[in-house]
């Protein structure tokens, strides 16, 4: 057992599968060639969604948009062991482990390009909106464990959030209430380094975020986030103790942001190229190419296709969002009750006569 | 029929739903064991388990964030915060959530959320225990705002807002919690959201108020009497969304009208209230609307609360004034 045998507090780090390719064979988990070739190929569809939607934003057919480069490990890997009736309450740097759990790739284009229905998930997919304000919505994921726990529905609940988050209050409340109410949740924090510009080391006082889990009285685990073997063989474990009613878990996946905050950040004012370089040679994706390779399962031709396919996927996801006509301005109204008040009628009514005396004038 | 106080009306509320709807979770501080500070939750765990009314830690954000997941997943959380002073650290979860949710999803998911506060002053407690800040929750997009004056309303209010599709946030008059009894049905009914009660019809001047204050109103009313005005009195009874016709159609009918409230004064509900009535219905007034309120001051330690809060004196006072003009 990985919260056993990996102790927060002396700064121990699960790692199987090391940037030099390399397996520690005796914790690998279940995962055969062909499903490290799946993880791999979905790591590169989340690398080419992330650079088209930087350049999407420059060319202004983006809003502004949180980057996930680096950290497509922990997505993939972390959503891997998880089961559709299980749910993912996520911040904005989770788009990958969004799509990971259903939700389209069009659907996430469209939420950045500034539009509600990006958020409407599809039936079935238990993925609730990405949460802006910094560390509100692992409580949701509390709630939501907790309904799991009470209709023992075998449901799990997993709140994603940076290093930067676990200064807010609520993820304090969060961890509390899911060790008071036992609640089958898994807190999956990734540690990219940097909360905007803000190290983590100012971030926090504690030489790891994992062992605040101690606190609260349940394990957390600290991960390596740039190895999808390790993040798979600890988030399965964490959702397995959920599952059986061991409650809660927080892993820390050290991880790191290679790109920017958001397309409006310059990260050059707080790190220096050479500490982005250490990282690069880090690259989760580099690491399972390396991986595969040696064991035969990887080839150039392989790449290209790979590379020709994914593109395709992103950019048909991306074309169909921009094919997505304009809302009209009376969804404003249409969804903030399920009837619509005297009121929002009154004032709808208003900006649709303005909007016309407009045209007219 | 059974005589109870506005608190067992309340409990009576979620007593039948808790019956009712497996749905439905209560959870707050101290709600469980002790019944609630004020003892509205008397009873509920022995009956219902822990499971579904269940003691919190002391985290107001945390109650109704983990709401917020519990109502998404289909329950019908009824979350307590133990007096409105305490609100505040869960406004972010209100505001940035529960308000929300239905909008930015496009009706994906919803937040079918209770949120029972006890607010109000007048019952000479500590610090922070008597806010009255309705305004802010109205101003709020996407919550509905409740508060009952009665008995009757408190039990069919509540099983509205635990029935309806979209959050409410229910203030508890605790001030009136015992002062007021009446005869109510033992079986569930329901008082629709939005609906304005006219609790006396009159002639000369509409008098407007909510929660507490309408008792202090109905006091008033009595001096009034005797002095020949004729009242008309209405009590809001939902402050979002707004009864509004209901308060036009009764001041176009007595051409004047005073509001009340225990809040602060500027940019209270009552601004709001005057705001609506210039708008629509200016030509029938026969002199500017006044508002009787508390202060734009913090609320008083007790020695000072008596002139903190309006008093029938300072409402008829009011309605004299306005009839003078």
């Amino acid at each position: 057992m990985f919260a056993d045998r990996y102790d927060p507090l002396q700064n121990e780090m699960v790692s199987i599968l090391t940037p030099d390719g390399c397996c520690d064979e005796s914790l690998r988990p279940d995962l055969d060639d062909e499903q490290i070739r799946t993880m791999y190929r979905q790591m590169l569809t989340m690398r080419l969604y992330d650079r088209k939607a930087v350049s999407m934003q420059r060319q202004g057919r983006f809003g502004t948009y949180a980057q996930m480069e680096g950290q497509e490990a922990c997505m993939v890997a972390s959503t891997r062991p998880l089961e559709p009736r299980d749910w993912i309450v996520s911040s904005y740097r989770e788009t990958g482990a969004m799509w990971m759990h259903g939700v389209p790739l069009k659907l996430l284009s469209l939420y950045w390009m500034g539009n509600e229905f990006g958020s409407h998930m599809p039936e079935g997919v238990n993925v609730l909106p990405v949460s802006i304000p910094v560390g509100s919505h692992p409580l949701h994921a509390v709630g939501l464990a907790y309904a799991g726990k009470y209709r023992q529905d075998g449901s799990v609940a997993v709140a994603y959030f940076g290093d930067g988050a676990t200064s807010e209050g609520d993820v304090h409340e969060a961890m509390n209430m899911a060790g008071v109410y036992e609640a089958p949740c898994v807190f999956f924090c990734q540690n990219n380094q940097y909360a905007i510009s803000v190290p983590v080391r100012e971030q926090t006082a504690a030489p790891t975020i994992a062992q605040k889990a101690l606190a609260y009285g349940f394990p957390g685990v600290r991960v390596d986030g740039n190895d999808i073997m390790a993040v798979h063989a600890v988030m399965q474990e964490a959702v397995e103790r959920a599952r059986r009613g061991g409650g809660p878990t927080l892993i820390e996946a050290h991880t790191y942001r290679l790109g920017a905050h958001t397309t409006a950040d310059d990260p050059t004012k707080y790190r220096d190229d050479a500490e982005v370089e250490s990282w690069r040679s880090r690259d989760p994706l580099l690491r399972v190419q390396t991986h595969l390779h040696a064991r035969g399962a990887w080839s150039e031709d392989w790449e290209h296709e790979l590379l020709e396919a994914c593109t395709g996927e992103v950019e048909r996801a991306m074309s169909d969002a921009e094919a997505v006509p304009q809302p009209p301005p009376q969804d404003m109204f249409r969804y903030m009750f399920a009837e619509p008040s005297a009121a929002l009628r009154e004032q709808e009514a208003g900006l649709l006569a303005a909007l016309q005396a407009q045209q007219k004038g | 029929m059974a005589t109870c106080t506005l608190l067992e009306a309340i409990r009576d509320a979620l007593h039948l739903e808790l019956g009712a709807d497996e749905r439905v979770i209560l959870l707050g501080e101290d709600i469980g064991r002790e019944g609630g500070v004020f003892r509205v939750t008397e009873g509920l765990q022995a009956c219902y388990g822990r499971a579904r009314v269940m003691d919190a830690p002391i985290a107001e954000s945390g109650i109704i964030g983990m709401a917020v997941g519990m109502a998404i997943a289909g329950l019908r959380p009824v979350p307590e915060i133990q007096f409105m002073g305490f609100l505040y650290p869960a406004f972010d979860q209100l505001i940035n959530h529960v308000g929300r949710m239905r909008n930015r999803s496009r009706g994906r998911f919803t937040c079918p959320l209770v949120v029972r506060v006890p607010y109000g002053g007048g019952i000479h407690p500590p610090e922070h225990h008597s806010e009255s800040t309705e305004a802010i929750l109205v101003h709020t997009p996407g919550l509905q705002v409740v508060v009952p004056a009665t008995p009757y309303d408190a039990k069919g209010l509540l099983l509205s807002a635990i029935r309806s599709p979209d959050p409410v946030i229910f203030l508890e008059p605790k001030r009136i919690y015992r002062a007021v009894r009446q005869e109510i049905p033992e079986e569930a009914y329901t008082v629709p959201i939005g609906e304005a009660r006219l609790v006396q019809a009159g002639s000369d001047v509409t008098v407007i108020a909510w929660g507490s204050m309408m008792h202090t109103v109905l006091q008033a009313a009595e001096s009034l009497d005797a002095d020949g005005i004729s009242a008309e009195i209405l009590d809001l009874r939902t402050l979002s969304p707004m009864d509004v016709p209901a308060v036009i159609a009764s001041v176009e009918k007595t051409g004047r009208a005073v509001v009340v409230h225990e809040a602060a004064r500027t940019a209270g509900l009552g601004a709001e209230i005057v705001a609506q009535i210039n708008e629509k219905a200016l030509l029938s007034l026969e002199a500017p609307v006044e508002r009787v309120s508390g202060f734009d001051t913090v609320f008083p330690l007790p020695q000072l609360e008596k002139y903190y809060l309006p008093t029938p004196e300072m409402i008829a006072a009011a309605v004299h004034r306005v009839l003078a003009f």
